[in-house]
């Protein structure tokens, strides 16, 4: 072995070798770091679920316990009936599941006519789409509510859903990157043989883009999932209330019972963690491709 | 193409063109809801400069957006930059930092409120740990904003993304170059890695500002503005005039001066980038 070295050593090899053991320990150091940054962001989640099954008296006591022995499950139960964690639940699926169709629906036909139909001023209107991704929500939000104050709309769901319909410009972009990738020789194809442009939309394009539809659907069931400030804003009855806003009613007393509040976060937390975890690749790609415009 | 792109134009016309229209005419006005808006020219605006309250709000959001914007971003290219070391487990730590920002905000502001907790939380215990007395977090005037910061530090996993799929286009044969003229493992960062992601930066940098400018959530469930209106923001303030006292124009003229401070720092952002930014085809 060191024959060998000897043999191919010629000053800028021996640097080499010098950098590839400094490599090494400099790998081994940012292993270590990386599981330590990793600890640390998990480390929240640790706490969430630790707190959510001990008993009430074990929640405040310092040092605290880690590991609560015996777990208590029933905290799970009892969170669940401390706020109206059903009738939550089905609101928020009431309106993501509309949000849902109507993203898909106003989306796809837009990013398809960004993408895959030359016409003139295109561009411009697309560049135009993408800049209100820049515009504060802030902005709108007063105007926004008038309007759907005028038409009789708030506290009901509408004004969380009707946008929908109309199209969202990230998600526009998202698909209109996703059918450029498509041959065009498809579409050609196509007309020669008589299909009308929503026949090709319909029949060719939209086949091919089951995953980036897929995309699509988690992040927006996701969003909606998540969303506070709008179901704030427009709902006014708590038994309309989403998920992500009736579980600050665990707050809602002088001293907050953590051990439920904890519980309820995670029974919370729990769907959009395993929708993510089994769909990684597909969040992670839509994020990326985001990025690529930057 | 115009039939296909409708619901958008629609959408577009309906729910920006329109309303920022609108907002504009309200911010000219004093309007209630109940009675039709009343014009009082710039009344709102000036008013603006006087009220405590909004300058106190301004204040404090740019303490935000100042501190937690650039750590944000040099928490995720150093993420990103550990997890592109060929790490084993990569796919687990990458999960492990995108998570919480999948998490409704709500959720998560219920957490940290927890593990801000002075007597009981998580932070205080891992301090005493080390036999550091924590402070109160968020009951404190003087560390509530901080602890604002110190969250979201935790929400950094989109820009990790974003970092980590630019570091990953960084050609091999840079670094080959740089080392085979003899520069070390620091030089090697500073002089191939960030020029190389300067695109990622101002892209995590813009849309942090932007994020961090109307940020509202964590102070309103976690604070609701306090103590002493220190983690009162600007989004907070206007959505208390605008939803608690229903003084829409008040509101509106608010709603405008945060648009202008955005495209203004977008505009620079962009006008400097020019300088700072490099693009790999162009060089």
């Amino acid at each position: 072995m060191a024959n060998i070295e000897k043999l191919t050593t010629g000053p800028a090899a021996q640097g080499r070798t010098l950098q590839m053991s400094g490599s090494a320990l400099g790998k081994a150091v940012a292993y270590l770091a990386g599981l330590i940054a990793a600890a640390a962001f998990a480390l929240p989640f640790f706490w969430m679920v630790s707190t959510s099954l001990k008993v009430p008296g074990d929640v405040f006591i310092s040092p605290p316990t880690w590991i609560p022995w015996p777990l208590q499950w029933q905290t799970y139960p009892e969170a669940w009936t401390f706020i109206p964690f059903f009738s939550y639940t089905i609101n928020t699926l009431q309106i993501a599941i509309p949000s849902i169709i109507g993203i898909l629906f106003s989306c796809t036909l837009t990013a398809y006519g960004f993408a895959r139909i030359r016409a003139w001023g295109r561009d411009v209107l697309f560049f135009i789409c993408l800049s209100t991704m820049m515009i504060p929500w802030a902005v709108t939000m007063v105007p926004v509510f008038v309007i759907f104050k005028n038409l009789g709309w708030t506290g009901t769901y509408l004004p969380l859903i009707v946008p929908n319909f109309l199209g969202s410009a990230f998600y526009i972009f998202l698909l209109r990157q996703f059918f450029l990738t498509i041959p065009m020789e498809l579409s050609d194809a196509a007309r020669v043989d008589g299909c009308s442009e929503l026949g090709i939309f319909a029949r060719i394009i939209l086949p091919l883009s089951k995953p980036v539809l897929a995309t699509v659907t988690l992040f927006e069931f996701n969003r909606v999932w998540s969303d506070y400030l709008a179901p704030l804003i427009f709902l006014t009855r708590q038994e309309h209330f989403t998920i992500a806003l009736g579980l600050t009613y665990f707050l809602d007393r002088d001293r907050p019972l953590w051990n439920l509040a904890m519980a309820g976060n995670t029974m919370a937390i729990l769907p959009v963690i395993i929708v993510f975890v089994l769909a990684q690749r597909a969040f992670i790609e839509g994020i990326t491709l985001t990025g690529i415009k930057g | 193409m115009l039939a296909f792109i409708s619901p958008w134009i629609l959408g577009f016309l309906g729910f920006f063109v329109y309303p920022l229209l609108l907002s504009l005419y309200y911010s000219f006005t004093e309007y209630n809801l109940l009675q039709p808006p009343k014009f009082v020219g710039l009344t709102n605006y000036v008013n603006l400069t006087e009220d405590s309250h909004y300058l106190n709000a301004v204040g404090n959001t740019l303490y935000f957006v100042v501190f937690s914007v650039p750590l944000g971003v040099l928490t995720a290219f150093i993420i990103a930059f550990l997890l592109n070391q060929q790490l084993r487990l990569r796919v687990l730590l990458r999960m492990i930092f995108y998570i919480p920002i999948v998490v409704p905000i709500s959720a998560t502001a219920i957490l940290w409120m927890w593990i801000f907790n002075s007597n009981w939380g998580l932070l205080n215990n891992l301090l005493a740990l080390i036999g550091i007395q924590g402070p109160s977090w968020l009951g404190s005037p003087t560390w509530s904003k901080p602890s604002l910061v110190i969250m979201q530090l935790w929400l950094v996993g989109g820009s990790v993304l974003i970092f980590l799929a630019a570091l990953q286009d960084v050609p091999r044969a840079l670094y080959d170059a740089a080392m085979v003229d003899g520069a070390n493992a620091v030089r090697r960062v500073w002089h191939v890695t960030i020029p190389m992601v300067t695109p990622a930066i101002l892209f995590s940098l813009l849309t942090g500002l932007i994020a961090a400018f109307q940020t509202f959530a964590n102070a309103w469930i976690m604070t609701g503005g306090g103590p002493i209106r220190s983690t009162e923001f600007y989004v907070l303030y206007l959505y208390e005039n605008g939803f608690r006292f229903f003084r829409m124009g008040y509101a509106s003229s608010m709603a405008w001066i945060l648009f202008g401070a955005v495209v203004v720092v977008t505009v620079i952002l962009f006008r400097t980038s020019a300088r700072w930014v490099y693009y790999g085809g162009e060089g």
